[in-house]
């Protein structure tokens, strides 16, 4: 650290942020590798790879991650043209609209569980209509898809957004002087420009998707190796004693998130290095928030 | 590609921002739209290039109405004030884009790109840059850069939106004159928007004045210069003494050498270099007190307090070569003559 810095308060700030981190974030996480990894530890390597290895387990791991991440995409898409339609066109209500854009945040997600539940059951608003049509939300893997992507979106909206609006617009005018379509500019343009905070936003929707609880069990339908969540089962687990089985599954979802979100992290990397300028924050890592 | 502007109006709300423009600007010529921010001159200059739609009045290009049609099928290349380059691409790859998303028919192949690219580069002299970043770029490349840019796709106009805007004043110097052997290079029919009247006068064969929306002359920078159309046009263009014509200024201008003919006028316009100065000793009404001097180089500046309407002093500025000041020899608080070569006065509005 470079002593004639300007800016005061290095030594507090980093003291303060290491602590922070320590308390809120370090000790937990290693707390649970460290329970699961000591010699005393109730979990064996062998307990471990079988309670992993078991099939409705394997399932739940299936179901968590392959919704979390389809939910993500289409949180992606939807998000994205929210927020080209809340930052390029002057709306009536654009103040309202973009308000309510983070209602997710704050509902309790029991409340957006069940609400989204009763909405998509086979009688409701609109699951009769679906269902009259063959496709059958509520109680499937598809309503677990449907709740992250309510839980996701803000997450997306809130990271594009502002690099939308930080946009020139003139890129784009220049664009379309040199004969550029529309759907180049996008491509060319717009695109590329959009992409770092746009995986930003996939990544949060995504971790967040992964460790949802609350939201997911009330339209799930919970059924074993169909439309069962892995934070069901480590609370199942727990309600049953059995803390080994518990730690095992957090562990695995721990490291598989984190693994994922690295791998995001480092395209990002390789992507803000091509222009030498910081266009997104970096993705954050999973915390399981049953 | 000739351009001729027939009627244009533009209105924002309540805001005129151009007041029936037409404008006819020959093949080849290389012009200025000028005038104090705000006066719509962007906002004409867009309309040309058909990022923005005028509420009446016709665009024609070479004789073709374009007045409906898009950007992409005016032929034109745009230069921005702040360049918009696109910063997730290199200098190579921004110069190359306008080739890369032509149809498929139209697209040259991978060398012929290659090798348009790195003559548009040599053509602006900075082929040693084609693999930065914008973002690694100085001011003055990134807006040659941007200038290569919009030549690749070969416009048959050339649009540029305050070239020199965000330059700092030496590069800005530099990029003008160059910017004015390129287009006698090119020889493509090239409109810049401008604030500043000296950037204008010397970039520009043809200078177009505009303020509040109206045109208000249009011809070569010396047309423009010795023959103002109006008081904003005298005022605007170069610097000016305005003398409001009292009962006591006439009276004061008839003793300098001046003869107001027609006094539908209300003010008379004197150039300081058209003031000559002559050293006395009588104190006649046409004397006045030197005041002080700035040089400016080859000229000196010189002020003068002549007597007002009611004996409070009044601030004249005269101009003259340095040598020329110096034989006459003058020290602070002379009184001196003046005589008035040459000015303008107009119809009162």
């Amino acid at each position: 650290m470079n002593k004639t810095n300007i800016l005061p308060g290095f030594k507090p700030a980093l003291g303060f942020t290491l602590l922070y981190l320590a308390l809120v974030v370090l000790i937990p996480l290693s707390t649970l590798l460290f329970k699961t990894l000591a010699p005393d530890s109730l979990l064996t390597w062998q307990g471990y790879l079988d309670i992993i290895g078991n099939e409705r387990v394997q399932a739940a791991f299936r179901v968590s991650f392959l919704a979390a991440l389809l939910a993500a995409a289409i949180a992606l898409v939807l998000g994205f043209v929210i927020a080209w339609t809340l930052v390029r066109y002057s709306l009536p209500a654009k103040r309202f609209f973009d308000a309510i854009i983070d209602l997710p945040f704050a509902l309790p997600t029991a409340v957006a569980g069940i609400v989204l539940a009763s909405l998509y059951a086979p009688n409701g608003l609109i699951g009769k209509p679906l269902t009259e049509l063959g496709f059958k939300v509520a109680f499937t893997p598809a309503g677990i898809v449907v709740a992250l992507i309510f839980i996701g979106l803000p997450f997306v909206v809130r990271t594009i957004e502002p690099v939308l609006q930080e946009l020139d617009t003139s890129m784009e005018e220049a664009a379309s002087s040199m004969g550029a379509s529309r759907w180049q500019i996008f491509q060319r343009i717009i695109f590329p420009n959009v992409f770092p905070a746009a995986l930003t936003g996939f990544a949060m929707a995504f971790a967040r998707g992964v460790g949802e609880y609350g939201s997911v069990i009330f339209i799930a339908g919970n059924m074993p190796y169909v439309s069962e969540i892995v934070p069901l089962l480590i609370i199942t687990k727990l309600e049953q004693y059995d803390y080994a089985g518990a730690t095992a599954l957090a562990l695995t979802m721990l490291l598989v998130s984190f693994a994922l979100l690295l791998t995001i992290n480092v395209v990002q990397m390789l992507l803000r290095r091509r222009t030498s300028e910081t266009l997104a924050p970096l993705a954050p890592v999973v915390a399981i928030t049953p | 590609m000739s351009i001729i502007l027939n009627h244009i109006s533009k209105r924002f709300g309540n805001f005129t921002a151009l007041n029936d423009i037409n404008l006819e600007i020959p093949e080849g010529e290389l012009v200025a739209l000028l005038g104090p921010s705000g006066c719509g001159k962007t906002t004409l200059l867009r309309i040309i290039a058909g990022l923005e739609r005028a509420d009446s009045g016709q665009v024609l290009l070479k004789g073709e109405d374009k007045t409906h049609k898009d950007i992409r099928e005016r032929g034109i290349g745009f230069v921005f004030q702040h360049y918009a380059l696109f910063r997730h691409m290199t200098v190579f790859e921004n110069i190359a884009f306008g080739l890369r998303v032509k149809p498929r028919k139209l697209r040259p192949n991978e060398a012929e790109i290659h090798k348009k690219v790195h003559a548009l580069l040599e053509l602006v002299q900075l082929d040693w840059l084609h693999n930065r970043y914008p973002d690694q770029l100085s001011g003055g490349q990134r807006q040659r850069i941007a200038l290569a840019r919009a030549l690749a796709v070969e416009p048959e106009v050339l649009l540029l939106d305050e070239p020199f805007g965000a330059l700092d004043a030496s590069v800005r110097k530099d990029l003008r004159l160059w910017l004015r052997h390129l287009h006698e290079n090119l020889n493509v029919t090239s409109i810049f928007v401008t604030h500043d009247q000296e950037e204008a006068m010397e970039v520009a064969n043809r200078v177009v004045v505009f303020n509040h929306g109206n045109l208000e002359q249009q011809g070569t920078p010396s047309e423009i210069y010795d023959n103002p159309a109006n008081e904003f046009v005298s005022r605007f263009i170069g610097d000016t003494n305005v003398i409001s014509l009292g009962h006591h200024n006439t009276e004061w201008l008839k003793l300098s050498g001046l003869v107001i003919t027609p006094d539908a006028s209300n003010s008379v316009h004197i150039r300081p270099h058209d003031l000559d100065i002559i050293k006395s000793n009588t104190d006649s009404a046409a004397t006045a007190t030197l005041k002080d001097w700035q040089h400016l180089g080859a000229l000196i500046r010189i002020e003068l307090a002549k007597k007002g309407v009611n004996g409070s002093p009044e601030i004249i500025y005269a101009q003259m070569p340095n040598e020329q000041f110096k034989r006459l020899q003058l020290s602070k608080g002379d009184r001196v003559d003046l005589h008035i070569r040459h000015a303008h006065w107009f119809d009162a509005a």
